[in-house]
């Protein structure tokens, strides 16, 4: 049905990137055919057979690390990991050097490019689409395995355009739908930092998609539909805060890759910019980034977000889920200045009604009363020792449930595998030895948690909607970003 | 006189907030529950499985961890945060933190000597456990299995400072972790000595080791014996850091 009303939706824009995708894919497609006859047909095959089931899960969007079987499996980053540089002694050369590592940490290239016990920045983590699986690259300056070659013009097509050095279009798994906007002096100093690194030879792992996905020329039609190419371009009718906030929000930081919903595709759209979104594969829910009334960060101030940004926690809530990996090894290391103009412009974040309710089932009303009261009995017993009777938890420690935006989106899917997962709170320069929460997957029933859910959602000053078991059910399996 | 009350006025001063921060609840008087700023508040996730002392949990597969020997502990969260052991909650678990950390969290757990609790071995057959008893104390060399215990020590209370107790531990437990190692599921720093010796145990061998290592009656007081008090027989990347 989503599928159906998007797909309306795009009406001609759609037709034109579609039938360039068939095209792409059915010229690429005999080249291949002609020179590999026998191969090429056994093994699509074998694709046909797996390709379905997949297409029907949901966008193409990538999940991080974890799916897949065996030891020394690639997962993300840990957080100790610094990446190996060159010494450089020209203070210029160095000044530029600097600015491009901060612009790194701004746009986390090394959340995705870097894996758990590998080099940093040398890629081989798997991003796991409904369509495949793609490895980062090698974004170490080594000849044969990493951009050694790569001209800053090379980079410059890469972040702005989405083509690499071959001419070849990327997958939007690397989101240059934001970077785009990137300036060209950034660009440019990120190069300079890059070239900085220690070259650390990984030879790129090969990409996991079956065709028709591992056509790139099949790409020309999302591009045609969903990527707008071009710089940033100031609002003259804003203050410069304003402006470095939103050029960072909608360029570097890429917020809009989780934080404005994906359609059926892949693509987002510009009207429902930050406006919350389920993350596919990854099943968490980024919220909807307006502090105005109904917005996923209603109530919120400029001090409240830099808070969170820089240190993980804040008087409203603390970070968790994907959103954690972001603050560990991105915003954390972001000025205070910067932080500070992120959160002027989402602050101006025009009223959005949040759309996105994801496949909820709500319990039968006349169960509701008797949830809630279950749920008091475990809040009390098992929830209390921490977020505390009245619901606010211990400042700077637990965070407060009462008012809490993450407890009282539309889609219940974050509090319901919050209580199944627990975790610990982020690591942060501010927090290094962070308190934790238990996980309550093995020791209550799925009707226990949704429960002890519907009881927060509707205690103190909170009013959403209740939970039902069947929807802690479809998430209980999902076992952690 | 006034000068020396100054001085332990200005002393308890100085001393006072430090004071606090230790040995106050945070916040006391607005919270119900209060909360301390410890190390123990901070691990309560770790304790909701493996008990608050690292006891273990009542059922079989959440296996004791108080008084193994730190680095092997600090081995296996670094394990589950960089993907060499599968498990998904424990890899979602310690995923955020730092190699400090962990460190810190294996001290604390290292250095908690709670009671054994009741394994609840199941019933083997007398050969079953003789055999079990053989493999342990002497292996096969015919298979070339070396005996447990001459890695473990011979108490099989473990080595300082990477190798694990084998005794006071579910039937479950050891046997799921063979046969993690068996599936490649569970893998230590190489080499890995674990999963050769594994790999050479069948089915009937898994069960048999498994049954007599859990119906052993294992001492609250034994702690693990002192680095270089064994010669293990194979080089494991486990014992060095």
């Amino acid at each position: 049905m989503a599928m159906y009303a998007n797909l309306r939706r795009y009406g001609s824009r759609l037709a034109v990137g579609l039938a360039v995708a068939l095209v792409g894919t059915g010229v690429t497609w005999m080249v291949v055919a002609a020179e590999h006859p026998v191969t090429a047909a056994s093994d699509t095959g074998a694709a046909a057979a797996k390709t379905p089931a997949a297409l029907g899960d949901g966008p193409m969007w990538p999940a991080p690390a974890g799916s897949s079987q065996g030891p020394d499996r690639p997962t993300r980053l840990g957080p100790s990991a610094e990446p190996e540089q060159i010494k450089i002694t020209d203070p210029k050369q160095l000044a530029k050097v600097k600015r491009g590592e901060y612009l790194m940490r701004a746009g986390d290239c090394i959340a995705c490019h870097s894996v758990a016990g590998g080099k940093p920045l040398s890629g081989g983590l798997p991003m796991v689409t409904p369509f495949g699986t793609i490895y980062t690259p090698n974004i170490t300056p080594d000849d044969e395995t990493g951009i050694g070659k790569w001209t800053e013009k090379d980079l410059w097509n890469a972040i702005h355009n989405g083509i690499n050095r071959h001419g070849e279009y990327l997958y939007p798994a690397f989101p240059f739908t934001s970077y785009t906007k990137v300036s060209k002096e950034d660009v440019s100093d990120i190069y300079a930092y890059l070239r900085s690194v220690k070259p650390v030879k990984r030879k790129n792992t090969p990409l996991g998609m079956a065709f028709p996905f591992n056509q790139r020329e099949a790409l020309l039609g999302w591009r045609m539909m969903f990527f707008d190419k071009g710089e940033f371009k100031p609002n003259p009718k804003k203050s410069k805060e304003w402006n470095r906030g939103a050029y960072l929000v909608e360029g570097l930081g890429h917020c809009g890759e989780c934080h404005t919903q994906r359609n059926a595709l892949g693509g987002t759209e510009k009207d429902e910019a930050l406006a919350g979104g389920m993350i596919p594969i990854q099943n968490w829910y980024a919220p909807n980034l307006s502090t105005a009334p109904h917005g996923g960060l209603e109530g919120w101030t400029e001090k409240d977000i830099v808070d969170l940004l820089k240190t993980g926690r804040s008087s409203k809530g603390t970070v968790y889920g994907p959103m954690a990996e972001v603050v560990q090894d991105s915003m954390q290391y972001m000025t205070d200045a910067d932080l500070k103009a992120i959160a002027v412009y989402l602050k101006s974040l025009p009223p959005q009604p949040t759309k996105e309710r994801g496949a909820v089932v709500e319990p039968p009303e006349a169960l509701v009363d008797e949830m809630v009261h279950h749920g008091k009995d475990i809040y009390e017993h098992k929830c209390a020792r921490c977020h505390q009777s009245n619901g606010n938890g211990v400042e700077h420690i637990y965070p407060p449930l009462n008012g809490n935006a993450s407890v009282l989106a539309p889609n219940p899917v974050n509090p319901i595998r919050i209580v199944l997962l627990g975790g610990f709170e982020v690591t942060t320069q501010t927090y290094p030895r962070p308190f934790s929460m238990p996980p309550f997957a093995q020791d209550l029933s799925d009707k226990d948690v949704a429960s002890v859910v519907t009881y927060i959602r509707q205690a103190w000053s909170n009013k959403a909607s209740p939970v039902s078991p069947q929807t802690v059910r479809k998430y209980r399996s999902n076992d952690g970003p | 006189m006034n000068t020396l009350l100054r001085q332990i006025t200005r002393q308890i001063g100085r001393m006072l907030p430090v004071a606090c921060l230790f040995v106050l609840p945070v916040h006391a008087a607005d919270l119900s529950h209060p909360v301390t700023n410890t190390l123990k508040q901070r691990v309560e996730s770790c304790a909701m499985c493996h008990g608050e002392q690292g006891q273990g949990g009542a059922n079989g597969f959440y296996p004791r961890i108080g008084g193994k020997p730190a680095e092997y502990l600090y081995h296996q969260l670094l394990n589950f945060r960089d993907g060499r052991r599968e498990y998904a909650p424990m890899e979602y678990m310690v995923r955020p933190l730092s190699d400090k950390y962990l460190h810190e969290i294996a001290e604390y757990f290292a250095n908690k000597h709670p009671d054994f609790p009741d394994t609840h071995p199941p019933k083997l057959s007398d050969k079953a456990m003789a055999r079990g008893k053989q493999l342990v104390s002497e292996g096969d060399p015919s298979k070339g299995i070396p005996a447990c215990s001459s890695c473990h020590g011979k108490q099989l209370h473990g080595v300082e400072p990477g190798i694990p107790g084998l005794v006071g531990l579910p039937y479950e437990y050891i046997s799921a972790q063979i046969g993690a190692w068996q599936t490649d599921t569970r893998a230590a720093n190489k080499p890995d000595c674990m999963a050769k010796v594994a790999a050479k145990l069948s089915p009937a061998d898994i069960s048999a080791v498994s049954g007599w290592l859990a119906s052993q009656t294992a001492d609250a007081s034994a702690r693990p014996a002192p680095a270089g008090s064994v010669h293990t027989p194979m080089t494991c990347g486990s014992q060095e850091n």
